[in-house]
């Protein structure tokens, strides 16, 4: 491991490399700002420069630095605009979003920027470590305990939207769901509830959707209710109490701690990545928070902002562990990353290590000095960034507008796409009225296609749903999955019943 | 009836129509050989309609009741008549007309017209500063998109090339 460390020291620290990672990065935080173009997008942009370089370990480095800073820009735009760019950094609009309402968006910037670097941090340490050891825990896995898995993070996800409304969140999960059956899969040769329309084919597309529910409805809710820009137009001028106290440091330290570590494990896993880790990140320390303390999420909580983006940072970088190691990616962004790689003529897996260690120790050593990067040059320009908020709403709000049209039309290069945008957007808005929480239906839109190709896996291999019961461990989880749904909804119940004096026989 | 248990109807509407597609004409498509596997490209389906049918049903029922404390909505939709409403709706209407538009129109006329007329619509009167921004904007955008990320945008209308 020494030897390799001073090999991919010797090959990140040359200039080019250098200038790869901070260039990635600066590129990766304006684009990642723009609502809608999530590391994916901007990743698939930089295919065809990084493949101009034809070094492998320079083009690599380039595309690591652009997801870094992909994921900080969209940190940035989820607490600023409550436009998250990524599924991945939904969470963080949470408390992220209301605390720059509150007038603390220097604050929120701050900690968003030291948990990320935090977390990327320790997960790189953790991936120099474990990277050998684990791929044999990924390698247990089967399909029936990816679906598995998938159920359990979805149901949390439906979980955490809140006490009283699992119900609506379940509701919208399996609304996701139903969804990505639309269009022709990789697994059936036919088109499914397209009703015979063209455009529905290739299904809705993921950017199309996020935009529809997330920076549309906002952008719509700004221009209904004039007082909402005005609240965040006033502190946006001037940023102030960027520094954090010693106390707050103290609460999110432990926070950084848990998520580093957790976020990192559930990245690794293929098809959990950023996007699970970050809810299941958030839901996990709401649930361990105390009694007061839980009452702050979702209000502007510096705990529910530090743990979403604690563990989406790690996933980043535990997302990359099947990829070096098995060749197998773990999210869509490492998918890319892959294909970027196969054109560079590097094939990643098990050989990986052995047979070309300065890329295998580079991109690692990368991953330092792109956190570093990160946090220097992202901290002094927090009060550039805010200045987006000091822009007057006559301006704001049409180019906000633009971005979502064109986030949407670049990824398909189809007008009826802007259409079918305007129309969630619409149904988005009113679904938003009536209080039902809409990540959970982009989740559930994301992780459709895969939960549905490990279904259809495990009843081919187990000719049937035996494997429910075959496997321990996958019945182990569709318990857990069951009960996070339930056990909320039966707790609220009681805390009720105890309110209105009933004595507790249940 | 609140409007959330109204949207719940229509998403058992919605539930209903899928489930009816997913078990009655689905499978009547499958060719022969694919209907000896354990999975169907309607399995899926299914089991999400019933499960979708059974949520929408709490909801309209009324069978889980809301937490305590009510959530402090960010808009108020029984109050939809106090806010900017026409303005959101104006906007979404230049929204469909600059899809519609983009392709014949070509990419600066359209973006430029959107983002002057957004503007207008939001209140904007200083319309020597409005259109410089817009059209600076649009051609540094196109610029972007077309240069540097080499996506193609007919900049042009139809007839101009």
């Amino acid at each position: 491991m020494l030897e390799g460390l001073t090999i991919g020291l010797s090959t990140a620290f040359s200039i080019t490399n250098i200038l790869m990672v901070i260039g990635g990065c600066l590129i990766g935080t304006f684009i990642g700002m723009l609502p809608g173009l999530g590391p994916m997008s901007i990743i698939a942009i930089m295919i065809p420069v990084a493949i101009t370089l034809g070094d492998p370990s320079a083009a690599l480095i380039l595309l690591a630095g652009v997801y870094y800073g992909a994921i900080f820009g969209g940190s940035t735009s989820s607490i600023l605009l409550n436009a998250p760019g990524v599924a991945g950094t939904v969470a963080t609009s949470f408390d992220g979003y209301p605390m720059a309402r509150a007038g603390k968006a220097g604050k929120a910037l701050t900690i968003a920027a030291i948990s990320s670097f935090m977390g990327g941090t320790i997960g790189a340490v953790l991936l120099m470590i474990f990277a050998p050891m684990l791929s044999t825990v990924a390698l247990l896995f089967h399909s029936a305990e990816y679906f598995a898995l998938m159920v359990v993070g979805l149901s949390a996800i439906a979980a955490f939207a809140g006490t009283g409304n699992v119900a609506k969140a379940v509701m919208m999960t399996l609304l996701g769901l139903m969804m990505a059956t639309v269009g022709e899969g990789a697994l059936f040769n036919m088109p499914r509830f397209t009703m015979g329309l063209m455009d529905l084919q290739s299904g809705f597309s993921f950017i199309t959707l996020a935009m529809a529910m997330f920076a549309l409805p906002e952008a719509i809710f700004l221009v209904m209710n004039p007082a909402r820009s005005a609240q965040s137009g006033q502190d946006g001028g001037k940023i102030t109490g960027l520094r954090i106290t010693r106390d707050e440091a103290r609460k999110i330290a432990p926070v950084i701690g848990r998520q580093s570590i957790q976020g990192f494990f559930i990245g690794v896993l293929p098809g959990a990545g950023a996007t699970i880790a970050s809810f299941l990140g958030y839901a996990v320390e709401r649930n361990i928070a105390s009694e007061e303390e839980q009452k702050e999420f979702g209000k502007g909580s510096i705990k529910g902002l530090a743990a979403p983006e604690t563990a989406n940072n790690a996933a980043c970088t535990g997302s990359f562990v099947p990829l070096l190691t098995l060749g197998i990616p773990g999210s869509g962004t490492t998918a890319i990353l892959l294909g970027a790689l196969i054109a560079l003529n590097v094939t990643p897996g098990p050989r990986l290590m052995i047979d070309s260690p300065h890329i295998f120790w580079a991109v690692i050593i990368s991953m330092y000095i792109g956190n570093l990067v990160l946090l220097v040059l992202n901290l002094p320009l927090i009060p550039y960034i805010a200045k987006v908020l000091s822009v007057p709403r006559t301006y704001l709000i049409p180019f906000i507008l633009f971005f979502t049209l064109m986030g949407s039309y670049i990824g398909q290069n189809n007008a009826t796409e802007l259409l079918i945008l305007v129309g969630f957007g619409v149904c988005a808005t009113v679904l938003r009225f009536a209080d039902y929480p809409l990540a959970p239906l982009l989740i559930g839109f994301i992780l459709g296609r895969m939960l549905e190709d490990n279904f259809s896996r495990s009843m081919q291999i187990y000719d049937g749903a035996a494997f429910i019961l075959d496997r321990p461990m996958t019945l182990g989880l569709l318990v857990l999955a069951i009960l996070l749904v339930v056990v909320p909804s039966y707790r609220a119940r009681r805390a009720r019943a105890r309110a209105a004096g009933v004595a507790d026989g249940d | 009836m609140a409007l959330d248990r109204w949207i719940a109807l229509i998403i058992l509407g919605i539930a209903l129509a899928y489930g009816y597609a997913a078990y009655f004409t689905m499978d009547q498509l499958l060719p022969p050989f694919m209907q000896r596997n354990p999975i169907w490209p309607s399995t899926f389906p299914k089991v999400l309609a019933v499960m979708a049918i059974f949520t929408s049903l709490v909801i309209v029922l009324g069978l889980e009741k809301p937490s305590g404390e009510a959530a402090t909505p960010d808009i108020d939709y029984r109050r939809l008549g106090d806010y900017k409403i026409g303005q959101a709706a104006c906007l979404l209407g230049l929204m469909v007309a600059y899809a519609l538009l983009l392709r014949p129109a070509g990419f600066l006329l359209s973006t430029a017209g959107f983002l002057t007329l957004g503007g207008m619509i939001l209140g904007e009167r200083k319309l020597w500063v409005l259109f410089p921004v817009a059209a600076l904007a649009t051609g540094v955008v196109w610029y972007l998109v077309e240069g540097v990320l080499g996506i193609f945008l007919r900049p042009l209308p139809f007839f101009l090339g």
